[in-house]
């Protein structure tokens, strides 16, 4: 458990590789011994009641949340050391929100424009053509001198998919990026991450879509009471579950 | 001006009574002018004082040492709860008196003039207002946009000066106004430590003649044509900050 990736990392290696993973928010424990591994172009779809530590899983993946046993590798690295740099974690692996946090202050194309201009130093030419590309990708070429507060919600949350592919990272996180939306907004944003997915992104999903995890999931992750009950491909999980807990909440949810 | 005023001025006053001297006489409209001037240049440094103590003292309240904020707390319980008078005179008799005068080839001046003392202690007084201000508006930016910014690799540097400050100034606008007219008016009150702004300047005229009703009512005007100005330029502010779909 205590193994330390020593070599290069090669892509057919986890590029994400979760080990005994522990969290507690004071005395709960949200995560109680977490495995999980990830491989380079996977798409996962994590599953699970609400409170079963979904998003905390997720969020510990970039180093949002720090964890408190375990090792998280992402690309051979180890992350959850202490002298890790968070930043240059980040700079790989991009996050969506479920609030998509745009910045409501700058217009669309700034907001998409701004961590690779900022963070990056990237020349501001080559940002921009990038930015409109990625507009243009998820259908808002239109939009760019418009302001968040302007748009609809599934707009919005597509402008946070655009700002968060700006920065190129190697995969994508998304933390429920649909349950905040109107139900006619969550099919465009939906195609958005099914667009991704078929290109190669590597992506980790947090989502109540079960109609959309079978579709898109290479692997769906059930998790309850901080543990992964259970884990397969999603015809497995959705059409023979074998664990009593996944029953019952499948039965629940479809 | 003088010309154009006096004939006017003076026909009212044969007429009416109404004696406003500084536009008929030449003393007095200098006295006037000068009360101008410096209640003018006084409002500007008070303003300006109190926007970088409350920007600092905003910054430091968001700091990681204990000491640092414990000092801000103090200084805001202080300054809030002591009436602007009572500062300004401590300043300038309690503090005054331990500054040293300087040489100004054969006589003395105090270092720091009454006009300084206002500066500084009206400052620090409307500072204190600006850093409780500062402190909502930073409060009010969404929690999740400093998440954003930082799941975006942002230092916390870079999520201050392009997302929080921005953000914050928009939100502090309002009561940024209110807390800027309202130290603009009392500015006022260096009256008491003989600081020649406006209304010193006209009560010197009328205890010379005796036209009470006529200066009160031209300080009344002077104040209110300040503060429109002062508002007319909070509003522009706010008007080239705002951003459609933001706090409406």
């Amino acid at each position: 458990m205590t193994t330390e990736y020593t070599e290069a990392w090669a892509p057919d290696q986890p590029i994400i590789d979760i080990r005994g993973l522990h969290k507690s928010f004071g005395t709960f424990e949200v995560l109680k011994g977490i495995d999980l591994s990830v491989h380079q172009g996977e798409v996962i779809c994590i599953i699970g009641p609400s409170g079963s530590g979904k998003s905390t899983l997720i969020r510990t993946i970039n180093g949002l949340t720090p964890i408190n046993k375990g090792q998280i590798f992402i690309e051979g690295q180890l992350i959850t050391g202490p002298k890790f740099d968070r930043l240059a974690l980040r700079r790989r692996v991009g996050m969506v929100f479920q609030q998509y946090n745009l910045f409501p202050h700058r217009t669309v194309l700034d907001n998409v424009m701004m961590a690779p201009r900022l963070v990056l130093k990237e020349p501001k030419a080559e940002v921009r053509d990038r930015a409109r590309a990625l507009l243009a990708k998820v259908r808002l070429a239109d939009k760019e001198n418009h302001y968040p507060g302007e748009l609809s919600g599934g707009q919005q949350q597509r402008v946070a998919i655009a700002r968060s592919l700006c920065m190129r990272p190697d995969m994508m996180l998304f933390d429920e990026v649909t349950a905040a939306l109107d139900p006619e907004t969550v099919k465009e944003v939906l195609t958005t991450i099914k667009d991704l997915a078929s290109e190669g992104m590597t992506c980790v999903l947090v989502t109540h879509e079960m109609g959309f995890a079978r579709e898109i999931a290479d692997r769906v992750v059930f998790t309850d009471g901080g543990r992964i009950v259970e884990s397969g491909p999603p015809a497995q999980i959705f059409g023979d579950p074998q664990d009593a807990r996944t029953k019952q909440f499948l039965s629940q949810v479809l | 001006m003088l010309e154009f005023t006096a004939p006017l001025f003076l026909a009212l006053q044969q007429t009416t009574g109404l004696n406003f001297s500084p536009f008929f006489d030449e003393y007095d409209l200098g006295r006037l002018m000068t009360g101008v001037q410096t209640s003018l240049l006084l409002i500007l440094c008070v303003l300006a004082v109190s926007l970088v103590v409350g920007l600092l003292g905003a910054a430091a309240q968001r700091s990681r040492f204990w000491v640092l904020r414990f000092l801000v707390a103090t200084y805001i319980a202080v300054f809030r709860n002591t009436p602007p008078v009572v500062q300004l005179l401590f300043f300038y008799f309690g503090l005054g008196a331990f500054t040293p005068q300087v040489d100004m080839g054969g006589w003395y001046e105090p270092m720091i003039s009454s006009f300084g003392w206002a500066v500084i202690a009206l400052g620090i007084f409307g500072g204190s207002y600006n850093v409780e201000i500062f402190r909502a508006g930073i409060e009010a930016v969404p929690k999740a946009t400093s998440e954003a910014t930082e799941a975006l690799a942002f230092s916390p540097m870079q999520t201050f000066v392009h997302v929080t400050m921005p953000l914050a100034l928009r939100f502090s606008l309002p009561a940024l106004a209110s807390n800027l007219i309202s130290l603009a008016k009392t500015t006022s009150i260096a009256y008491v430590i003989a600081v020649p702004e406006m209304t010193y300047a006209l009560s010197g005229v009328w205890n010379d003649r005796l036209n009470v009703g006529e200066m009160m009512t031209l300080l009344f005007v002077y104040y209110i044509a300040v503060v429109a100005i002062i508002s007319v330029i909070m509003g522009q502010l706010e008007k080239r900050l705002s951003v459609p779909g933001l706090g409406k």
